[in-house]
């Protein structure tokens, strides 16, 4: 079966509810949402605590209401999502190959597309955990899914590797339905995780944060039976003799996400190597036009609320590149723009300042802790901002707004530099 | 004199705050860097609260169990209380988001609230939709 959609959402989470939205309020008549899930939302659903939605609703929301918000407006706007729907390929001719157990393998055509697939959690293999494969090794979010949507706890006595979010988080869901939480070890001397998760989560339960350490040891054959943390140096290496051994049952992941751009490798869309998400302009196009990216396929995000906001953006763009056609005219002044010292990446990675808004969003993060630094931005070589910063952390999301004016094109800008400074 | 130390979880900061109190009440902060931090510090050592979120086995529902929360901030002190209570709570399938489960959880005041909704399993079988 053959059908013709003016903007096709891969993936139902927060980003492709607020794309599709977004899409259809900018014109767009006939959008549609794919969703792998029988039911929209994504992650949302098994993220039951709150303190979503404060920036889009000023109220704390849990994650399914926070979801619920979007999917009504999505049912009202009568925008179809087609659940149980994977998507095999998405093609530079914007053609979409999905295949549901109702219909079996479906072609859409697409006036344009957007990649919201969302990302996945850094497995075991990709930390060299010495010792067997026994089970009782979860990844955070694994343990989050089988304990809120399930209805399972995965183990008794937890130690947890890695502190981000979701791993602190767990950390006091496994705790309040009566698991013990032995220890959170952390390889880095800081936290990934939000002051206030490490409070309410660990501080609250007496779980100890060993910052600098790591497994080094996974005991028990068939079923974990011990974890073995040791204190790391500054070069990430175990010191001998550090070593504590913890009698547990279960070992929890939570050690970094990555965005799932299968999808989009397979239709050659180029990946920053530092995001591991597509290269976007301005529009949040892909260097395919007519495709954009959003969300936690793009970047890993920290708060849901910029994650919706970006989402809106692209749907938008998504709409008026169907409207109005590829706006990549040859010609038009193309501004890089370059992480510097200190900044890990940003988004967009190229700005054509004729496409731009009158206030451009580049969202960035850092590589490290910095305290008392300044967040420099430079056009060319003239810095044009120069911001005080108490403390940047690589756990927070930052954001600097430009204004078009700023990049006019009789200052013929090449560059835009983003740098942490001393003074 | 009762001294306590606090991470303020105002910003990513996480000041240390040093916290003195006796039977009268909060009589030194120190460590804040700004307002929200004190505010912090005193509300954390006087009448530290938290929501509670937690999930309810459902009965004939398409899921094992519904999300659900505390309709308000209840005393830290009350959680494991709550907790408590709340396992005793099993609602019949269909749960609709926003329903209350159960009134005053654990004397505390609060509702527990339903915060996802949970079809039948019947009604899911008659309507695959």
């Amino acid at each position: 079966m053959n059908r013709t959609y003016d903007v096709v959402i891969v993936g139902g989470g927060p980003a492709g509810l607020a794309a599709a939205l977004a899409a259809k309020r900018e014109g767009a008549e006939r959008v549609v949402i794919l969703e792998r899930n029988q039911e929209p939302g994504g992650i949302l659903n098994q993220c039951i605590h709150n303190g979503f939605g404060l920036h889009t609703f000023s109220e704390e929301l849990t994650g399914p209401e926070y979801a619920d918000r979007f999917i009504r407006k999505v049912k009202e706007e009568k925008i179809p999502i087609f659940p149980g729907t994977t998507v095999l390929a998405v093609n530079a001719d914007h053609t979409v190959t999905a295949m549901n157990s109702r219909e079996g393998i479906v072609k859409l055509r697409a006036g344009a597309i957007v990649l919201c697939m969302g990302c996945r959690e850094r497995p075991r293999g990709a930390l060299n955990l010495p010792g067997f494969r026994p089970a009782g090794i979860f990844s955070a979010g694994t343990a989050q899914r089988l304990v809120n949507i399930e209805g399972c706890l995965p183990g008794r006595e937890v130690v947890i590797l890695g502190s981000g979010d979701i791993g602190l988080i767990m950390a006091r869901r496994m705790t309040l339905e009566g698991a013990t939480v032995k220890a959170v070890a952390e390889l880095m001397p800081y936290s990934g995780g939000l002051k206030r998760n490490i409070v309410q989560c660990l501080d609250d339960f007496g779980i100890p944060l060993k910052l600098s350490h790591t497994v080094v040891d996974i005991g028990g054959k068939e079923r974990v039976e011990s974890v073995t943390l040791a204190r790391v140096d500054e070069h990430q290496k175990p010191i001998p003799g550090t070593e504590e051994k913890i009698s547990c049952d279960t070992l929890l992941l939570s050690v970094g996400l990555i965005p799932e751009n299968e999808l989009s490798i397979e239709a050659g869309i180029a990946i920053n190597p530092a995001t591991k998400g597509p290269t976007v302009n301005e529009r949040l196009e892909t260097s395919i036009p007519g495709i954009f990216a959003c969300g936690n396929v793009l970047h890993v995000h920290d708060l849901v609320d910029y994650v919706s906001e970006e989402a809106a953006a692209a749907g938008k763009n998504a709409a008026r590149f169907v409207q109005n056609g590829n706006q990549n005219s040859k010609g038009k002044t193309v501004v890089t723009v370059i992480a510097g010292n200190g900044v890990r990446y940003t988004v967009p990675s190229v700005i054509h300042p004729e496409n731009m808004n009158e206030n451009q969003k580049i969202r960035f993060r850092v590589g490290t802790v910095f305290r008392d630094v300044y967040l420099s931005v430079y056009l060319n070589n003239k810095r044009i901002r120069h911001k005080k910063c108490r403390i940047l952390t690589p756990g927070e999301m930052e954001e600097v707004i430009l204004k078009k004016e700023e990049l006019g094109s009789d200052l013929h800008p090449e560059k835009i530099t983003m740098v942490v400074e001393e003074d | 004199m009762e001294k306590r130390e606090l991470t303020c979880i105002g910003c990513p900061m996480g000041c240390l705050l040093t916290v003195e109190k006796d039977e009268i009440g909060v009589q030194s902060i120190t460590g804040y860097t700004c307002k929200r931090g004190r505010i912090y510090g005193e509300k954390e050592v006087t009448n530290p609260t938290r929501i509670v979120t937690t999930t309810v086995r459902v009965q004939g529902g398409v899921h094992p169990v519904v999300p659900v929360k505390t309709s308000s901030d209840i005393p830290k002190a009350a959680v494991y209380a709550c907790m408590e209570a709340i396992r005793t709570i099993c609602p019949k399938a269909p749960v609709d988001a926003g329903e209350i489960l159960a009134k005053n959880i654990a004397g505390t005041g609060a509702n527990l609230i339903a915060t996802a909704s949970c079809k039948a399993l019947e009604t899911c079988r008659n309507n695959p939709n």
